[in-house]
């Protein structure tokens, strides 16, 4: 059964008329604004990726050592197999060993934390949700520490996931719990409710994770507390591309295939399930996901903060709410800002380096005082 | 069985309070049932029940003979859409994206949006009169306006059922009274409709087939000259009324005199059914 076929039955008055003439022309054209904004996706996805690539090989050219951008190029070319490198041994060993492991590991870890924040913002229909402030991330640090200090590194991810799973599940009990015999809209799992629960969880998970630390380390442990709580990407390898690349791919690429359901969420549970959504069973998956790639992104770079809340924002002013613009724009976003956040870190204070979550706090901290002024969250 | 909605013996309760007992509804495909009941009688929850939303406990939910919960929940939502109350908070998407969602069910999770679906998005909208607010965002319009925005959004589902939950709701009498005459008109074209209704007056004038739920049992049904009559009033909404003939369309209407007397009410508890 079709609309076509009662098409000139239906046709009534429209019952207020507009108050600006000027709409009626682009109305007319009912699928343009649609096919519009598509056009308009695919040119920031274009941008975005461009800008991506060559942040990647500018991030590798700076700092000491002088190296120039073609130096990049012909590094990366020669390690694939491509050419010879012109590079004495120990500035390719720059380029291959320490700068480009670093520098992707950035990228996927930032586009991993901020496909997780629009995840969660949609499915908890919270705008202040973000792997970092619900706990998870500190959930993971918990886990993947833990392993350190027993050396077995293997399950680095995998306790990491644990981790965040349990911070999880404990925020949204705790939300759940505190919200309960509380009517109105949300019912128990307001937004000002799950952020607080999550405050409790990760403050209580970062102690452990301090206190595990601290209780292990032989020497001067400050450094690696912070490195942890903060979040820091010193050290990282291809071991960490690897699982941090590996995860984004095998979580991220189902994460956007959702991008239909997370966008049936956004009138609520029962809207969500009269549009055919399995309710339950997709929130249970999807935040399992993202709990999952946090993980991961945990164990190689400890929590990093604010990614999550401050790029899917960012990308919602350029090209909308909608989930399949929303997802794979917001993890380029992430990657680009991370790559920068990162290199700034180990600049700034050259030789010293800085953990990127203080970088990223300072720019996170004043956009989650917007979010909360502008929903006038209570 | 017939070719509408048959609910027969249908039982749900929750945290333990039994919420929609024993009930029985048939609307036959091509009418406009009003489901009628004061506050908390179970009309929302029974909508609910029909669209998928909430599992009933007992009894059997069919429509066009079909038995609804074996229906997979893609397929239901592609024949059965619900139009809710307007939300308290709204999502950051413009008035077409909220009605593009309607064809959620008709889309794999790679797909976008054809040029069927486009044109039955345009359509949707066109039918409520909604072409000029197409590019506003959600969250700035109205609540009459949101309304309709949410019923241009069950449309674009395509239902064979329609499903409304107090569509008049914000809407001033102009837009209640033209509502109402599309989704007559929508019963017309052959699709089953049925509205929860607070307005008994809209529900005579308009309304194929009424059924009053009360404390969750439905306690009349059938057309609304015989079932709308100053004794059932009085004992299920607790007001005084006439019920007079209306000069032209010889529909019921009702005239309130008042609030009943509490013993009024409680007396009649024994002769409802």
């Amino acid at each position: 059964m079709t609309l076509r076929r009662v098409e000139e039955p239906l046709r009534v008055e429209p019952v207020e008329t507009s108050p600006g003439g000027g709409f009626e022309t682009l109305a007319a054209l009912a699928p343009q604004p649609a096919k519009r904004r598509r056009a308009r996706t695919a040119l920031w996805a274009v941008a975005l990726g461009a800008a991506l690539v060559a942040s990647v090989v500018a991030a590798v050219t700076i700092g000491p050592a002088g190296l120039a951008p073609s130096d990049v190029v012909a590094s990366v070319l020669a390690h694939l197999g491509i050419g010879e490198s012109t590079l004495s041994p120990l500035r390719d060993g720059i380029v291959w060993e320490l700068r480009m492991p670093r520098v992707l590991t950035a990228a996927a870890v930032g586009a991993g934390l901020a496909l997780c924040g629009a995840v969660m913002q949609a499915l908890t229909r919270n705008p202040l949700a973000d792997p970092y402030l619900l706990g998870l991330s500190s959930g993971a640090s918990v886990g993947a520490v833990i392993v350190i200090v027993l050396g077995v590194g293997l399950l680095l991810p995998l306790a990491a996931f644990a981790g965040a799973l349990a911070a999880l599940v404990a925020t949204i009990a705790l939300a759940g719990a505190a919200g309960r015999g509380s009517g109105g809209p949300g019912g128990g799992l307001s937004p000002t409710r799950t952020v607080l629960a999550g405050l409790a969880v990760s403050s209580m998970f970062g102690a452990v994770t301090s206190l595990v630390i601290f209780w292990s380390a032989t020497g001067d442990s400050y450094r690696e507390i912070l490195n942890w709580l903060l979040g820091s990407l010193a050290g990282t390898d291809w071991v960490s591309v690897a699982i941090a690349g590996g995860a984004l791919v095998a979580i991220g690429i189902p994460l956007i295939a959702s991008a239909r359901t997370l966008d049936a969420f956004a009138f609520g549970d029962a809207a969500a399930s009269a549009l055919g959504v399995h309710v339950g069973r997709s929130r249970v998956l999807l935040l399992g996901g993202t709990a999952l790639l946090t993980g991961a992104l945990v164990a190689v770079s400890g929590s990093i903060g604010f990614v999550g809340l401050i790029l899917p924002h960012g990308v919602r002013l350029l090209v909308g709410s909608r989930h399949r613009a929303l997802l794979p724009l917001s993890a380029l976003a992430g990657a680009l800002f991370l790559v920068w956040a990162d290199t700034a870190a180990r600049t700034l204070f050259d030789p010293r380096e800085l953990p990127v979550g203080i970088i990223t706090a300072l720019i996170g901290g004043p956009v989650f005082a917007v979010l909360l002024m502008r929903r006038r969250v209570s | 069985m017939t070719d509408g909605l048959d609910l027969s013996r249908v039982r749900f309760s929750r945290t333990g309070r039994l919420i929609v007992d024993d009930v029985d509804v048939t609307v036959p495909a091509g009418a406009l049932g009003a489901l009628l009941g004061p506050n908390g009688a179970g009309k929302s929850t029974l909508l609910h029940l029909i669209a998928g939303i909430e599992r009933a406990d007992a009894g059997a939910l069919a429509f066009a003979g079909s038995d609804l919960a074996a229906l997979r929940r893609r397929d239901r939502a592609r024949r059965i859409a619900l139009a809710e109350q307007e939300t308290h908070d709204a999502p950051e998407l413009r008035v077409h994206e909220v009605v593009a969602l309607g064809r959620t069910p008709h889309l794999g999770p790679w797909s976008g949006l054809g040029e069927r679906d486009h044109a039955v998005v345009a359509e949707s909208l066109a039918v409520l009169g909604l072409e000029p607010l197409a590019m506003r965002e959600y969250a700035t319009l109205s609540g009459g306006e949101r309304q309709r925005v949410n019923l241009a959004r069950a449309l674009a589902q395509e239902p064979e059922l329609l499903l409304l939950d107090e569509p008049t709701n914000h809407l001033d009498v102009r837009a209640q009274l033209t509502s109402l005459e599309l989704l007559r008109t929508l019963a017309a074209s052959g699709r089953t409709v049925l509205a929860a209704l607070h307005d008994l007056g809209l529900a005579a004038a308009y309304a194929d087939h009424v059924i009053v739920l009360d404390g969750g049992r439905v306690v009349a049904s059938g057309v609304p000259a015989d079932v709308l009559e100053p004794r059932l009033i009085r004992e299920v909404w607790g007001v005084e009324a006439e019920v007079l003939a209306h000069p032209s369309t010889g529909r019921p209407l009702i005239a309130y005199s008042g609030v009943a007397a509490p013993h009024a009410v409680e007396g009649a508890l024994d002769v409802r059914r």
